[in-house]
C-alpha cells in the first residue's frame, strides 16, 4: 500500500552529521526541511545513541522509522540517515567516498582540517551530494570542480584589493 | 557561552560595516556558530547581502550560510528569487553551480514555481557540470511545485541518454526517486531502464535502477519474470557487496510479488539464501547484520528455505553485537517447530542468564514468550515444560515484562485444562516464595506474576494439595507491601481458597480445623482492611464481615461450606474477542430501527450511544434466557439504552478473562462445553524445564515404537472432536506426538455462531477506505487527464494522490446506497447460514423471499460488473494481456525549422458551444523565440474567443517565450454553433526569432482541424441505460467496414476510446458496444465487431450527419492500423 499513501517529500539521504568522539558536532547537512529545534533534538539523540555503541558493533541501527548508517574514521563519526528501503551498503560507500574526497583534498585529513576549513568540507560535500542524491560518482570530477572553484576564488582575491576600494 | 555571546556581538558589529569582505567573514563565522547550535536566523538579511556579492568567494560563503540556515519559514527568502535567477544565468559555471547547490537546500514552493523554467533551461546547458546539478535539483522542484513535472519530464527523459555519465546517472536518480513514489506512472519507461540495466556498468546507477524495478514489479508481474534472469546473473557476477545486496533484496521483493505462477523461483530463492549465508558468515558485522535482515524478509514467504540455516542463525545468537543478536532473534520466531522448540528455548534461556543489560534481556524474554505462544501455542507439545519456563523466567531481575509472564500464566492455566493441576502447584510454590520475587525492589515489574499466581491458586483451588500452606503464604504481612491491585487479587482469592478448605474440612468432619482456619482469616484480614488502596480495603472489610458471620454459624455448628463455595461456583471459560459479533440477532429485533424517535440533537452526539448500544444489545441477548417475553425485553432494552445514552463513560467491558470473572457474575450463564480429558498427569516433584527436554526425548523414542498403534486410535479420536475445539494433538511433523493430549479450549463462542472468516476483516482497517470500486466508470468530474493529453501527462504529482481522494469524496450517493445494499445482502446471507448451522428451522416463505431478493440483486450486480471492467482497463491504458503502444492525441499542427506546433481539442460538458484547443509550442531552433501571437481566420460556425474589445483580426498573444529546445503549452478557446460537421480553420502564428545575429520576424501558417471526434466527450454508460437508448428508436443508423486490420481487438478498442473519445459499455469476445456523447448532448452508440481481418462498426446517433462524419473519421483511424 506504500504507493498509495501520500508520502512525505523525502529522498534518499535525510541528513548527514559529522561529530567527534566527544559528541561535538563538526558538520551537519540536512536534506529535509526541519525546524532548528527538531534538528537539535535529533542530533542530540543520535550522537548519544551512536557514541554508546561499541566499536565491534555493526554500522546500522534502526531509529524511529529511519535507518542510521554510521562509520567512525579516526576520531570522527560520520552518520547518515536513510529511508527504510534504501541500501545501507551504498550509504556506507557514500560515507567512505566522502572521506576519501576530504582526504585527497586536505591531504590525509584530520578532525582539525574540518574544524578550520569547515566551509571547504561543505563545498566538497555539496559537489558530491546534491539534495541527498549522489551527484558525481567520479572522485576526480568532484575534486576538479572544487579546485577550479578555488582557483576562481583566488584569482578574484588577488585583484580584490584594488577593486574593493572602487566599491567603497 | 559568554565567549560566544561576545563573538556574536563582534559579528554584529562586523555585519554593520560596508566592507563586503568583512561581512562575508562574519557570515562565515555565523555559519560555524549555527552548527554549534546557535540561532542565527536574525542574520538572514545579511546572508542575502553576502549571497548577492559579485565575488565568487563571498557568494560561495553566502550560499553556504543560506543553505545551512534558511528553511521554508524564512521570510526573507522571497527576496532571493531575483538574485538566484541572476546567478543561475551567470556566465560563470561556478556561480551557477553554487546557486543550484544552495537552492537545493532551501527551495520553497514559491522559489520552485518562479525558477522552474530557469532550471529547466539549465538542464540543456552546454557544461555537464551544470546539467547534472540542474537535473538533480529538478527533483526538489517537482516536490515543491508538482505542476512543473509535466512540462519538464520529456527533457528529463532525454537526459537518460545524455553523453555525460554524470548527467545520465543524475537523471536515473531523479526518475528512480519519482518512480518509487508513484511507480504506476513510470511503467512505460521500463524498457528503457531495462536496456540501461543490462548495459550500465556503474554500480551506483545499477543500484538505483534495480531499486526502481523493485517498485515497478508489483504493478507489472511480467516485468518480474524478465528481471529474474539478469538479476541472478548480477548476483553471480558482481563483486560489489552493495550491488549484490540490492539485487538479492529486489529478487526477494519480486518473488514475493509473484508468489505464484513462477515455475523455477525456488531456484532463485535458493540462490538468494545461499548468498545471504555467505554474507552472514562474513566476518564483517555489517554484512552479517544485513544478511540476517534480508533473511527475515525471505522467512515471511519461504520459511522452509530459511529453516535449513538454523545452525547459522543460532550461531549468530552468540554474536558480540547486540543488534545482530536481535536480528537473529527475529528470525528464530519463524524457525521453531514442534521438534526444536524446546531446544531453541533452552538455548535462549541460557542467553537470558548470561545477558547483561536489561533491554536485551527483556527482548529475549518477550521473544521467548512470542515464540512459544505463536499461533495459539501451536508448537508447544508439553505445557508443563512451558509453565516451568515461565516460572524460571520469574527469577529474572529487573525485567519490565512481569505482566507479560503473568498474562501467559493465566492464559495457559485457563485454556489448557489438563495443565491446571500442575500450574496450581507451581503457582503455590511461587506464592510461597513470594518474598524472593517481591523483595527485590518495589518497582520491580516481576511481582506482577504474583497477581497471576494468586488468581490461579484461588480459582483452581480444588487442585491445590496443601491449601492451608498456600493460604498462610497469602496472609503473610509482607503481602501488604505489594502494589494495590495485586493485594486486591490476593484478598479475593484468599476467600476462594478459604471456601475450598472449609468444604474439605467439613466433608472430612474436622470441625475444629475448619474453625481454626476461620480464626486465622479473622486474625490476618485486618491488615488488609487498613490498606491505603481503596479496592483492597473495600474487599477486605467486606470479606472480613462475611467470615465473621461464618464464624458465628460455625459456632452454632451449622454446616456452611456448601453455601460459601456457592459464592464462587461456576467455571470460567475464555471468551473469544470475536464472540460478540457472532451472536445472532434474535428474531424480530431490527438493530437498525430506531427504538425511540431520533432526538433532535446534533447528529454526531446521537450516533455514539447508538453504536455502543448496538453491541451491548447483542451481548445481553446471550445472557438472557429466551423465556423472557418480547415485551419485557423491549422495555428493559429501552431503559438500558437511556441509561447508556446518558452515561458518557459507558465503555464495553474488557474481554480479559480474570476481570470478567470479578465484574460479571453472569458468566455462569455462558454455556460451557465440557471436554472429557483423561490425561495421565504425573507431577514429578518440582521439575526444571531442562528435565523436560530429556523426558521429551525419551518419550519421543518410545513413541516411535508405539506409533502404529497410536496412530489408529488418534485418528479416531480426532474425527470425533467437536468442531469448535482446536485439538493440539494432530499428528505433527513426522512422529512427534505431544506428551499429553491437551485440548486447548478455544475461546468461547456464542452457541449458534457461524465459524466464518468474514469478521476477520476489521471494519476499521485503514486500507478498506482505499478499497474503492475502481472498476466503476469514472464520472466526468473525476476523470484523470489520461485521454486527452499525451502520455507524459499521466504523470501525477509525486507526492500527492489527489485524484484518488477525489474519487472517494465525489462518489455519487447512489453508489453508496448500492454498497449498503450489498452489505445488507451479505448480512442476510450470513444470517441465513447461521440459521442453518443452528438448525433452527425457519418458516419457508420467508426464506424464499430473501432468496428472491438476493438473486435479483445478484444478477444486477453481475451485469454491472461485466460492463464495468472493460472501460476501466482501457482507460487506464494498460490491459490484462498486452501493453498498449503509447498513444498521443496531439496531432501536428504545423512545423518549420524554428518551431513545431502540436494540438489537441477538448470539449467539456458544461458548455455546449465551446471547445478548448491546447497547443504545444516547441522551439526546435537554437534561438530564442518571443512575442508569439496566434491568429485564426474565424468561420461563421467557429470563432476564436478573443478578449473583449479586440477585433476579429487581432491575434492572441502566447503567454510565454521559448528558450531554445523548450516546449510549452497554451490554450485557446473557440466557440461554435453546429458540431455535426468537421471544421478547418486557417491560421497564422507570428513570432520573433532572437539570436546572436539579431532578431527576425517569422510567420508560420497552419490549418486547425476540428474533427467531429473532438466534440465528443468520453462518457461512461451502463448497459441497461444503453439498451434503453437503443430501444427508444429515435436514432439514425449507419455503418462502415474496414478491411485489413491486423491489430488485436483490445488495441483497436483502446484506439477508438482514445482517439475518438468513446467508452466501452460491454464487451463480449470480439464484439463490443461503445458509447459517447457530444458536447451538445448527441448520443452516439457503436457496435464494433471484429472479423478475420476486418472490423465492422455499426453506429447509431441522434444526428445522421454527425454520425456519418464520425464514422468516416474512424475509418481513417482504423485504416492506418
Amino acid at each position: 500500500m506504500l504507493f498509495f499513501s501520500p508520502l512525505l517529500p523525502i529522498q534518499q539521504m535525510q541528513f548527514m552529521l559529522l561529530f567527534s568522539r566527544q559528541g561535538k558536532l563538526r558538520l551537519q547537512k540536512w536534506y529535509v526541511p526541519l525546524s532548528d529545534k527538531e534538528k537539535k533534538k535529533i542530533t542530540r539523540e543520535l550522537v548519544q545513541t551512536v557514541l554508546a555503541r561499541k566499536p565491534k558493533m555493526c554500522s546500522f541501527l534502526e531509529w524511529r522509522d529511519l535507518k542510521i548508517v554510521y562509520k567512525r574514521y579516526a576520531s570522527l563519526y560520520f552518520c547518515c540517515a536513510i529511508e527504510d528501503q534504501d541500501n545501507e551498503l551504498i550509504t556506507l560507500e557514500i560515507i567512505h567516498r566522502y572521506v576519501e574526497l576530504l582526504d585527497k583534498y586536505f591531504g590525509s585529513v584530520c578532525e582539525l582540517d574540518i574544524i578550520f576549513n569547515f566551509e571547504k568540507a561543505y563545498f566538497i560535500l555539496d559537489e558530491f551530494l546534491l539534495g541527498g542524491e549522489v551527484q558525481e560518482t567520479s572522485k576526480k570530477n568532484v575534486l576538479k570542480a572544487i579546485e577550479q572553484a578555488d582557483l576562481l576564488q583566488e584569482s578574484q582575491n588577488e585583484d580584490w584589493g584594488g577593486l574593493s576600494e572602487d566599491i567603497l | 557561552a559568554k565567549y560566544i555571546s561576545q563573538c556574536i556581538d563582534e559579528i554584529k558589529q562586523e555585519l554593520k560595516q560596508d566592507n563586503i569582505a568583512v561581512k562575508a567573514n562574519a557570515v562565515c563565522k555565523l555559519t560555524y556558530l549555527q552548527m554549534l547550535g546557535y540561532d542565527i536566523s536574525w542574520a538572514a538579511f545579511n546572508i542575502i547581502e553576502v549571497m548577492s556579492a559579485s565575488k565568487f568567494t563571498f557568494k560561495r560563503i553566502g550560499y553556504l550560510a543560506a543553505s545551512q540556515c534558511f528553511h521554508e519559514g524564512t521570510d526573507v527568502i522571497m527576496l532571493t528569487t531575483n538574485q538566484i535567477r541572476k546567478d543561475l544565468s551567470s556566465p560563470n559555471q561556478y556561480d551557477t553551480g553554487v546557486a543550484l547547490t544552495g537552492l537545493s537546500c532551501f527551495v520553497t514552493p514559491d522559489l520552485a514555481r518562479d525558477l522552474a523554467n530557469d532550471i529547466m533551461t539549465l538542464m540543456s546547458h552546454t557544461k555537464p557540470y551544470i546539467r547534472k546539478k540542474a537535473v538533480l535539483i529538478m527533483y526538489k522542484v517537482f516536490l515543491k511545485y508538482p505542476e512543473s513535472l509535466r512540462p519538464a519530464f520529456p527533457r528529463l527523459k532525454e537526459k537518460l541518454e545524455d553523453p555525460d555519465p554524470g548527467v545520465q546517472s543524475a537523471a536515473v536518480n531523479v526518475i528512480c526517486e519519482l518512480a518509487r513514489r508513484n511507480p504506476k506512472n513510470y511503467l512505460s519507461l521500463a524498457p528503457l531502464f531495462f536496456k540501461l540495466m543490462t548495459s550500465s556498468t556503474n554500480n551506483w546507477v545499477l543500484i538505483k535502477i534495480i531499486k526502481l524495478f523493485g517498485a515497478l514489479t508489483p504493478l507489472e508481474p511480467r516485468l518480474g519474470k524478465k528481471l529474474i534472469e539478469p538479476l541472478t546473473n548480477l548476483i553471480h557476477s558482481t563483486s560489489a557487496m552493495s550491488l549484490l545486496y540490492e539485487c538479492v533484496n529486489t529478487v526477494i521483493a519480486v518473488l514475493i510479488s509473484l508468489s505464484s505462477g513462477m515455475p523455477n523461483h525456488s531456484a532463485s530463492i535458493q540462490l538468494c539464501v545461499q548468498k545471504l549465508r555467505i554474507l552472514i558468515e562474513d566476518s564483517d558485522q555489517n554484512l552479517k547484520y544485513l544478511g540476517l535482515l534480508a533473511m527475515s524478509k525471505i522467512l515471511k514467504t519461504h520459511p522452509k528455505s530459511v529453516q535449513s540455516h538454523k545452525d547459522l542463525i543460532l550461531q549468530c545468537l552468540d554474536d558480540k553485537d547486540e543488534s545482530i543478536r536481535l536480528r537473529a532473534l527475529d528470525l528464530l520466531y519463524g524457525m521453531v517447530s514442534k521438534k526444536n522448540l524446546m531446544e531453541i528455548v533452552k538455548k535462549l534461556m541460557i542467553h537470558v542468564d548470561k545477558a547483561e543489560g536489561t533491554t536485551y534481556r527483556d527482548e529475549l524474554l518477550t521473544k521467548i514468550i512470542d515464540i512459544c505462544s505463536q499461533s495459539n501455542y501451536q508448537y508447544i507439545t508439553n505445557f508443563e515444560w512451558y509453565i516451568s519456563i515461565l516460572v524460571e523466567l520469574t527469577r529474572l531481575e529487573g525485567t519490565r515484562h512481569g505482566h507479560l509472564i503473568a498474562a501467559q500464566m493465566l492464559d495457559v492455566a485457563i485454556r489448557v485444562k489438563a495443565i491446571r493441576k500442575f500450574a496450581v502447584s507451581q503457582m503455590a510454590m511461587l506464592l510461597d516464595n513470594a518474598h524472593l520475587i517481591a523483595s527485590n525492589t518495589q518497582r520491580n515489574g516481576i511481582c506482577e506474576v504474583l497477581y497471576a499466581a494468586a488468581w490461579i491458586c484461588g480459582e483452581f483451588s480444588e487442585h491445590l494439595e496443601e491449601a492451608n500452606q498456600t493460604l498462610e503464604a497469602m496472609l503473610r504481612p509482607k503481602v501488604t507491601t505489594l502494589p494495590g491491585h495485586i493485594q486486591a487479587v490476593y484478598v479475593q482469592n484468599m476467600v476462594k481458597l478459604y471456601a475450598s478448605i472449609l468444604q474439605q474440612k467439613e466433608q472430612a468432619g474436622e470441625k475444629e480445623a475448619a474453625q481454626e482456619i476461620t480464626q486465622l482469616m479473622i486474625e490476618r484480614l485486618p491488615q488488609f482492611v487498613q490498606s491505603a488502596d481503596l479496592e483492597v480495603q473495600e474487599r477486605a472489610s467486606c470479606i472480613l464481615q462475611l467470615i465473621k458471620y461464618i464464624q458465628k454459624l460455625q459456632v452454632k455448628e451449622v454446616p456452611v461450606a456448601e453455601e460459601v463455595i456457592a459464592l464462587f461456583a461456576g467455571e470460567l471459560n475464555p471468551v473469544a474477542p470475536k464472540a460478540q459479533k457472532k451472536v445472532p440477532v434474535p428474531e424480530g429485533l431490527d438493530l437498525d430501527a430506531w427504538i425511540n424517535e431520533p432526538p433532535s440533537d446534533s447528529e454526531s452526539e446521537d450516533e455514539k450511544p447508538k453504536t455502543i448500544f448496538h453491541e451491548e444489545e447483542q451481548r445481553h441477548t446471550r445472557h438472557r434466557q429466551p423465556e423472557i417475553d418480547e415485551e419485557e425485553l423491549a422495555r428493559r432494552r429501552e431503559a438500558r439504552k437511556q441509561e447508556q445514552a446518558n452515561n458518557p463513560f459507558y465503555i464495553k467491558s474488557s474481554p480479559s478473562p480474570q476481570k470478567r470473572y470479578q465484574d460479571t457474575p453472569g458468566v455462569e450463564h455462558i454455556p460451557v462445553v465440557q471436554i472429557d480429558l483423561s490425561v495421565p498427569l504425573k507431577v514429578p516433584g518440582m521439575p526444571m524445564s531442562d528435565q523436560y527436554v530429556k523426558l521429551e526425548e525419551e518419550r519421543r523414542h518410545k513413541q516411535k515404537l508405539e506409533k502404529d498403534k497410536k496412530k489408529k486410535k488418534q485418528k479416531k479420536e480426532k474425527r470425533g472432536k467437536h468442531h469448535r475445539h482446536n485439538s493440539l494433538h494432530t499428528e505433527s511433523e513426522e512422529d512427534i506426538a505431544p506428551a499429553h493430549h491437551v485440548d486447548i479450549i478455544t475461546e468461547e463462542m456464542p452457541e449458534n455462531a457461524l465459524p466464518s472468516d468474514e469478521d476477520d476483516k476489521d471494519p476499521n482497517d485503514p486500507y478498506k477506505a482505499l478499497d474503492i470500486d475502481l472498476d466503476k466508470p469514472l464520472a466526468d468530474s473525476e476523470k484523470l487527464p489520461v485521454q486527452r493529453h499525451r502520455n507524459v501527462e499521466t504523470l501525477k504529482s509525486p507526492d500527492s494522490e489527489l485524484p484518488l481522494e477525489e474519487k472517494k469524496s465525489k462518489k455519487p450517493k447512489k453508489k453508496e446506497k448500492k454498497h449498503k445494499d450489498k452489505e445488507r445482502d451479505k448480512g442476510k446471507k450470513k444470517e441465513k447460514e447461521k440459521k442453518k448451522s443452528s438448525k433452527h428451522k425457519k418458516k419457508k416463505h420467508k426464506k424464499e423471499k430473501e432468496e428472491k431478493s438476493k438473486d435479483k440483486k445478484k444478477s444486477k450486480k453481475k451485469s454491472h460488473h461485466s460492463e464495468e471492467e472493460p472501460p476501466a482497463s482501457v482507460q487506464n491504458g494498460t490491459l490484462e494481456d498486452e501493453p498498449l503502444p503509447p498513444m498521443s492525441s496531439y496531432r501536428l499542427l504545423a512545423e518549420n525549422p524554428y518551431i513545431k506546433m502540436t494540438y489537441d481539442i477538448q470539449g467539456n460538458l458544461q458548455n455546449d458551444s465551446k471547445v478548448t484547443v491546447s497547443v504545444i509550442f516547441e522551439n526546435k531552433s537554437t534561438s530564442f523565440l518571443k512575442s508569439m501571437e496566434l491568429n485564426v481566420l474565424d468561420s461563421l460556425n467557429t470563432k476564436m474567443l478573443r478578449p473583449e474589445g479586440s477585433s476579429v483580426h487581432d491575434g492572441i498573444p502566447v503567454p510565454f517565450q521559448l528558450p531554445p529546445g523548450i516546449s510549452n503549452e497554451a490554450q485557446f478557446v473557440f466557440t461554435l454553433q453546429s458540431i455535426v460537421m468537421a471544421q478547418k480553420l486557417k491560421g497564422t502564428l507570428s513570432f520573433i526569432v532572437k539570436n546572436d545575429e539579431g532578431s527576425t520576424h517569422e510567420k508560420l501558417d497552419f490549418k486547425l482541424h476540428f474533427s467531429c471526434a473532438s466534440y465528443l466527450i468520453t462518457t461512461p454508460c451502463y448497459s441497461d441505460a444503453f439498451a434503453k437508448l437503443l430501444e427508444s428508436g429515435d436514432l439514425h443508423m449507419s455503418s462502415i467496414k474496414v478491411d485489413g486490420i491486423s491489430i488485436s481487438f483490445q488495441h483497436l478498442l483502446a484506439k477508438i476510446c482514445f482517439h475518438h473519445h468513446f467508452s466501452v459499455v460491454e464487451r463480449v469476445d470480439s464484439c463490443a458496444s461503445m458509447y459517447s456523447r457530444s458536447i451538445q448532448g448527441h448520443h452516439v452508440c457503436l457496435l464494433v465487431k471484429k472479423g478475420e481481418n476486418s472490423v465492422s462498426i455499426d453506429g447509431k446517433c441522434n444526428d445522421s450527419t454527425l454520425l456519418s462524419n464520425l464514422l468516416d473519421e474512424m475509418k481513417e483511424t482504423l485504416s492506418k492500423c
